[in-house]
């Protein structure tokens, strides 16, 4: 019958101002944020602005960077990734052992591929094996937590050749390679969703999927590439890790808090169809910014784990405030 | 009728949906321990008045008297103090969890915020025994039948001690058997006191149950009258009978000789639609008119790709549909505005140049990276035609569009590569009169260029002023073909109905 009343349209204009003041704020809070903080740790800190201290923040976050690029797909095309973590700790732990096997740059791009392999398996899993996509994935990083633990029998594997950790630690002008590698990933990544037909058919899936496989969009084809992405973007950071150690380690895939963290607070949706790269680099640089202020100014650092929770809550509080006052 | 005390009183109710006026001045009074029905074509407003009744609706106009008293409800919970509830056309029910459950939902027996089993157990018996039901109340709701799952919401209104029960399209989903069953359900209610309200556009069934009967058409009432002076043919009568309103078009028909572009042979997915067999020409506009449920959604859907079918054939311009997908379909030339713009059609929260070219970005891409330029200029190009208003930005979120416009989007998102067959559902749902005239003159361009048109519509004024063959599909059948330039109303809807003698 007829279309259904939205409450909001009974408040009229009042309603719709807030909404409006809400997508904004979802939308450049980000900006606003990061550029607040930068300028506060100018001024407070004789260290903070100074090439070394910048460069430092930004390789020691690369890792975090490459995977919330990843994730972002996910997220926009509708999915959600919780193995980046454990694939991490698996890619690392592939490529210090075949590094003692064969030439450190095949162990290297092995390990990479492993994260790609099993992006390619979660997203299989949750598209054509229809399970639930947090479910999914945490359970799929349990096992990949586990692979690892196997082939190490838990303990470091270390590397002695020198090539290996030229990724991790070799720089140009001072600037470490992974933060390259991180620049490279997220241009690319950016490119796919604002100029290609593939990034398109991401945002088409996340926003609406049945309008989009209406649209002849192939939207379980299209999610499941997405977590290939994201297995990808694990690999490379697990990689680039144990490179920069020197060491592969089971243990180091946790939660991959930092990496949702980052992307939603740079304003990707967590229930899809809108966000873009630069949101999630900035997220990852806020939170980085965030930790880098609390050491250089000398505070208790439990207090870090409060205001990055907060902040999370925020930027989700947001969202679902400015979508539901703008349907 | 047993009773001449008034249960419900309306006066002057009216409720308007984004502009849209769907009812206007109601006034009318619902005898206590009866059963009243609410009878219209698709959009007059009955479900709507049903859902102001029990409160899920909030009227902007008129008032509400319950028991003498006046009443303003803003939420079905506050018409249930009352004793008034409704069973929706979707059941409400929570799958996973037992009958029993289900039945005390919000209701639950608790002693210190602790579900009390025994005590539930006892009265669900009583109101088993009450409604004479047998259902086993351990059961998840999900494995039982449609049919029993409709019980489980009439006892759950009985374990509310529901005074008056709205009931929306009760046998929708039940096959004529079961149907009659919650018929006498429904008798045994009323003869134990509760008012009904049965909200029914199946006419045999609304006049074997009701004492009274409401006409309405266009969200206005025609009259409220006794069931026993009404047959099939008085109600038809009273529901349509209204001068055309809308202006359409000249039809333009096709030449005897113009080609066949679309051909669907035998298409079936029983119990759904079955044996569908018709031809579309070029230039030829064909309406698929029928009830809401009819099968004719599914229909055009399975044409397109959207759903599987099991038998069947389907071919566009002579040449089979191989791959049954959207993808296929629309690589074969068949575009779909499917049945709701916003759950199916476009993505509302992105700009107006990305719904536009998302079916067919291949022609504004090269390898794969876009030409953004190309792409807006196509874009524009197509918003111009079709006439898309308020898009002064292609940029601008289709959220922000009016319906008419949002639904002009959608017609230029399945022009953009000129499609051969243009299945159009509902093109005009939630659209206003201005917009509608300007989609009629869009559909009938694009057929007079050769396209070979299906039109869906709830409206049957639209499917007569447009099509130039009607097709009437009944209960997953086709079971009439009229000619566009002699067919009337009447025929259409008897035919729908079932009413006229046409063998189903």
């Amino acid at each position: 019958m007829s279309a259904p009343a939205t409450p909001a349209s009974r408040f009229g204009i009042a309603r719709r101002g807030v909404g409006i003041g809400l997508t904004s704020l979802r939308d450049y809070g980000i900006v606003a944020s990061f550029v607040l903080i930068f300028v506060f740790l100018t001024f407070k800190s004789n260290v903070f602005l100074t090439k070394i201290n910048l460069f430092n923040v930004l390789d020691q976050n690369s890792e975090w960077g490459i995977m919330a690029c990843g994730g972002t797909l996910v997220l926009i095309a509708g999915g959600f990734d919780l193995s980046v973590g454990a694939i991490f700790a698996l890619s690392g732990v592939v490529a210090a052992q075949a590094a003692a096997h064969m030439n450190p740059t095949y162990a290297i791009l092995l390990g990479a591929l492993v994260g790609l392999g099993v992006g390619i398996v979660n997203g299989i899993v949750t598209t054509v094996g229809r399970i639930n996509a947090l479910v999914g994935t945490l359970a799929s990083s349990i096992v990949i937590q586990g692979i690892a633990l196997v082939l190490t029998n838990g303990q470091l594997v270390n590397v002695t050749k020198s090539g290996f950790t030229s990724l991790g630690q070799g720089t140009i002008f001072t600037l470490h390679y992974s933060v390259i590698v991180w620049a490279t990933f997220a241009l690319i990544c950016g490119f796919l969703l604002w100029r290609t037909r593939y990034g398109r058919y991401i945002y088409a899936s996340g926003g609406n999927a049945e309008a989009a496989r209406l649209s002849g969009v192939r939207v379980n084809l299209i999610r499941a590439s997405t977590y290939a992405i994201s297995g990808l973007s694990a690999g490379i950071a697990g990689v680039i890790v144990a490179s920069r150690v020197a060491t592969g380690e089971a243990d180091t895939g946790t939660f991959p808090l930092v990496v949702i963290a980052g992307i939603v607070i740079g304003g990707t949706s967590i229930l899809g169809g809108q966000g873009a790269i630069w949101r999630s680099v900035l997220g990852i640089l806020l939170l980085a910014l965030i930790g880098n202020g609390f050491n250089l100014l000398g505070v208790n650092p439990i207090y870090q784990q409060i205001l990055q929770g907060s902040i999370i809550l925020t930027a989700v509080g947001i969202d679902a405030w400015a979508r539901k006052t703008n349907t | 009728m047993t009773s001449t005390d008034t249960h419900v009183e309306l006066l002057g109710i009216g409720k308007r949906f984004s502009g849209v006026q769907a009812l206007q001045d109601i006034s009318l009074a619902i005898e206590r321990g009866g059963v009243h029905a609410l009878v219209g074509e698709n959009g007059a407003g009955k479900s709507t008045l049903g859902r102001i009744i029990a409160g899920a609706h909030v009227p902007d106009a008129g008032t509400m008297k319950v028991n003498g008293d006046v009443v303003r409800y803003n939420s079905p919970h506050d018409a249930l103090a009352d004793g008034l509830t409704m069973i929706a056309q979707e059941l409400t029910l929570v799958p996973l969890r037992s009958v029993i459950e289900n039945v005390f939902l919000g209701s639950e027996t608790s002693r210190f915020g602790l579900v009390v089993k025994d005590p539930m157990r006892e009265r669900y018996d009583e109101l088993c025994a009450q409604a004479g039901f047998d259902l086993p109340g351990d059961d998840p709701v999900g494995s039982l039948r449609i049919a029993d799952q409709q019980k489980v919401e009439i006892l759950r209104a009985l374990a509310r001690d529901s005074k008056l029960i709205v009931m929306d399209e009760p046998t929708a989903a039940l096959t004529s058997d079961e149907s009659s069953r919650l018929l006498d359900i429904v008798r045994g209610l009323r003869d134990a006191g509760t008012t009904i309200v049965y909200v029914s556009h199946f006419l045999p069934e609304v006049l074997s149950i009701a004492d009274t009967v409401t006409v309405l058409r266009d969200g206005r009432l025609i009259h409220t009258r006794p069931a026993e002076s009404e047959t099939p043919a008085s109600i038809v009568t009273a529901m349509l009978g209204r001068p055309m309103e809308l202006s359409f078009p000249e039809k333009i028909y096709p030449p005897d000789d113009a080609p066949v572009v679309l051909s669907v042979r035998g298409l079936a997915r029983p119990p759904v639609f079955e044996d569908i067999t018709f031809d579309v020409r070029a230039g030829e506009i064909v309406g698929l008119a029928g009830l809401i449920g009819s099968g004719r959604t599914e229909v055009a859907r399975a044409i397109f790709g959207a759903d599987r079918f099991d038998r069947g054939e389907i071919a566009v311009g002579g040449a089979p549909l191989k791959t049954r997908s959207p993808k296929g379909a629309i690589r074969a030339g068949i575009a779909m505005l499917p049945e709701s713009r916003k759950d199916q059609g476009l993505h509302m929260r992105r700009p107006i140049v990305e719904n536009v070219s998302l079916a067919h970005l291949g022609a504004v891409s090269s390898a794969g990276v876009l030409m953004p330029r190309e792409e807006r200029g196509k874009v524009q190009e197509i918003v111009e035609r079709v006439d898309v208003r308020g898009a002064s930005r292609l940029s601008a979120l289709v959220s922000t569009l009016s319906g008419g416009n949002q639904q002009k989007v959608l017609f230029a998102k399945w022009l953009f590569r000129s499609p051969r067959v243009l299945l159009a559902d509902e093109p005009t749902r939630g659209v206003d009169v201005g917009a509608k005239r300007a989609i009629y003159a869009l559909i009938q361009g694009l057929a007079a260029e050769g396209m070979a048109v299906v039109l869906i519509s709830s409206e049957l004024e639209e499917v007569l002023g447009l099509a130039h063959r009607i097709l009437v599909i009944r209960a997953g059948h086709l079971v009439a073909e009229f000619d566009g330039r002699s067919a009337t109303e009447d025929d259409v809807l008897h035919a729908a109905f079932a009413t006229g003698g046409i063998a189903a």
